[in-house]
């Protein structure tokens, strides 16, 4: 069978089971859909939470990322990791005692302020939906280039699957079908990452493999080999990098405390039903991310690796046929400036911008002299000839090392549970920001429980379908949104977390003043850098050599400067609130 | 319960944080990045050790501390009968 009749049949089972499971989980309280009411156990949450959090970039577009960027990829590694020992030791336990439903909740109680609620309320639909975005793109891109349906009707069948099930279940069906989700994604991820790594090592465990001596009988560590290959062609050392070491370090802050404050991670812990379970339930989810995260590196040399032995300095008459195939859908593109029919790999863009396939008439690929796809884009100055989408590492790899086709649609079901699961969970923290924080809490608090959980299902249902639109009309800098979703998180919320749990003393005024600081300057850095003056986003401009992806920890220090210094002058919170703080210290 | 049991839980809790972050940025901060280019002198099977601690250690790291956090918190819960299991 082809890999497209394998992709419909495992789409169609993993989509059969995600519904099936919608309607066994069906909510009737919003306990129920909020926090699927505290009931769900820490196994399964861990489970639930791995799903939630690994989304379609980490799936797809991880590995390949960090095998462009060498050791640099580090600081994704570490990032979105490290941020769950804060959360346990910080953050879980401490909420779990606490005992409401969102985020915002914590905040507003905590600083006894409405205006504090309404500022988390924006920062949390701001980086919810800044995030779900790139999810309902990844469907529709997984959907178009293995099903070969167009991207919009990819992200409208995506739509309505999580339409379904977290408007019908809220947290309790999004929990179960997230179990479910991250068996799926696991499996799609691990076992090519087996296959390979038995190939090019002798060893079946990646995280060993990449470690080991290659295969093929010449004794030589495969880190050692890539690192010659970089050298030879004038890369920087695979296991060196290029990024600063400062830049490298602020990176990896903003993106663990972002990581400790995205409301639709903290908002699982809510769903346990004791302090005690919250914290083993973050060391579950751990358990079940660093699966991914540490096979993801040896993916990404193992990739890396096969691309370059394959292509560089190679006729590109004597090219694999998946070489063509993917050349077809433009992430890999070939322009022989010399005219010497040979595929020449350096450093630097081959091309200007992204590949844009030269055609004759409407469907027709016009083709040069070697048979190559031709591009209209202007080549650049430099020597490389080769333009590699960084997402081809992942999709591409079960063709590259020859596996049998069911590998290559096991990986598409992966990258849709992948993407679908982060979804629901963004989908669920948007509609309980709307029905919970807003109305219930601030404009209408007499309503009643079934009219404030219908409003929390006309908001998801509203979230579905502005999602879906950004995810067929992604704004231009959707690539951009992940540095502001993370840089916001960390700069926000992060710091008037802690500063509530371990600050007794900390009032509104600093933490609404800390809050507004942080998210503005944070914001301002960003849009000026990434949105308005993209030319002047280098090394040379940034301050202290910080880019725009590491400012989130500047911005959390400014954060906690401002609250601890405004916080100074207004007097201490009142009595109540000082034995709220009091209580959530201790499990009982 | 006596004001004084809590206190001391706290601080001993605090105590344990402190400990326990300050391996958590050691591993990760300390030989992941600031320590790399040294520690990439010397070899750990086909890994230079830095970047082995950069994309792999401190992983496993992480997952060891937050396991070790939680046998001890659970023990520091019954030490000061502060757990939910004793209601």
């Amino acid at each position: 069978m082809d890999v497209q009749t394998w992709t419909y049949i495992l789409v169609g089972i993993t989509f059969s089971i995600y519904i099936g499971i919608a309607i066994w989980s069906r909510a009737g309280t919003t306990s129920e859909f909020y926090v699927a009411e505290g009931a769900v156990n820490p196994l399964t949450n861990g489970m639930a939470t791995a799903a939630d959090w690994m989304s379609a970039a980490s799936f797809l577009s991880m590995a390949g990322l960090i095998s462009f960027m060498g050791y640099d990829g580090a600081v994704y590694l570490m990032g979105w990791t490290g941020g769950y020992v804060l959360l346990a030791l910080l953050l879980a336990p401490y909420l779990r005692k606490f005992g409401k439903f969102t985020v915002p909740d914590f905040i507003g109680d905590r600083y006894y302020s409405d205006i504090a609620r309404t500022v988390a309320v924006i920062c949390a639909l701001i980086v919810s939906f800044t995030y779900v975005a790139g999810q309902m793109r990844g469907v529709g891109l997984v959907f178009s280039k293995f099903l070969e349906v167009d991207i919009f009707w990819g992200v409208i069948i995506g739509m309505a699957i999580v339409f379904f099930y977290a408007v019908l279940g809220g947290m309790k069906g999004i929990t179960y079908t997230q179990v479910a989700q991250y068996c799926v994604l696991i499996f799609a991820f691990m076992v090519p990452a087996f296959f390979i790594s038995l190939q090019l090592t002798g060893s079946p465990i990646p995280q060993i493999g990449f470690g080991s001596t290659l295969n093929d009988g010449s004794g030589m560590f495969l880190l050692d080999k890539l690192d010659a290959l970089h050298t030879e062609l004038g890369f920087a050392e695979y296991t060196s990098g290029t990024k600063s070491m400062q830049d490298v370090f602020f990176i990896t802050v903003a993106l663990m405390v972002g990581t400790a404050g995205l409301p639709h991670v903290i908002v699982r812990f809510f769903t346990v039903p004791k302090v005690k379970d919250a914290r083993i339930s973050v060391g579950y989810a751990l358990v079940f991310i660093a699966i991914l995260y540490t096979t993801a590196p040896a993916i990404a040399v193992f990739s890396r690796t096969n691309l370059i032995e394959t292509v560089s300095e190679q006729p590109y008459e004597q090219m694999p046929t998946w070489f063509n195939t993917w050349e077809e859908t433009a992430l890999l593109n070939w322009v022989d400036k010399n005219e010497d029919g040979i595929i020449n790999y350096a450093p630097g863009s081959a091309i200007v911008g992204a590949p844009n396939i030269s055609y004759d008439g409407l469907l027709d690929i016009n083709r040069g002299a070697n048979n190559q796809v031709l591009l209209l884009n202007e080549p650049t100055a430099n020597k490389n000839e080769l333009y590699v989408d960084r997402d081809i590492m992942v999709l591409a790899n079960p063709e590259i090392a020859g596996l049998p086709n069911w590998v290559a649609a096991l990986v598409a079901a992966g990258g849709l549970a992948a993407a679908l699961s982060t979804a629901a969970g963004l989908l669920l923290v948007i509609s309980t920001s709307v029905s919970h924080d807003l109305i219930k809490k601030q404009i209408n608090p007499s309503i009643s429980d079934k009219a404030e959980l219908l409003y929390a299902r006309i908001a998801a249902g509203v979230a579905v379908v502005v999602a879906g639109y950004f995810g067929i009309n992604p704004p231009g800098f959707v690539a951009q949104v992940v540095a502001i979703a993370f840089g916001l998180a960390a700069a926000s919320f992060f710091p008037a977390i802690i500063l509530g749990i371990f600050y007794k003393k900390m009032n509104r005024e600093g933490a609404v003043a800390g809050m507004i600081a942080g998210l503005l300057f944070t914001l301002a850095y960003i849009i000026f850098f990434k949105i308005l003056f993209p030319e002047l986003n280098s090394p040379d401009n940034w301050w202290f050599g910080i880019s725009p992806e590491g400012i989130g920890t500047l911005g959390m220090i400014v954060n906690l400067l401002v609250s601890l210094a405004i916080g100074m002058i207004y007097p201490e919170p009142p009595e109540e609130v000082q034995e709220m703080v009091e209580s959530i210290r201790y499990p009982k | 319960m006596e004001e004084r049991d809590l206190k001391g839980y706290w601080k001993k809790n605090l105590r344990y944080l402190g400990i326990l972050l300050l391996v958590w940025f050691t591993v990760s901060y300390g030989f992941g990045i600031l320590l790399a280019p040294t520690l990439n002198e010397i070899r750990f099977s086909g890994f230079k050790l830095g970047f082995w601690f950069a994309q792999q250690g401190s992983i496993y790291v992480f997952v060891i501390l937050i396991f070790v956090y939680v046998y001890l918190m659970n023990k520091l819960d019954k030490e000061f009968g502060v757990s939910e299991e004793d209601v």
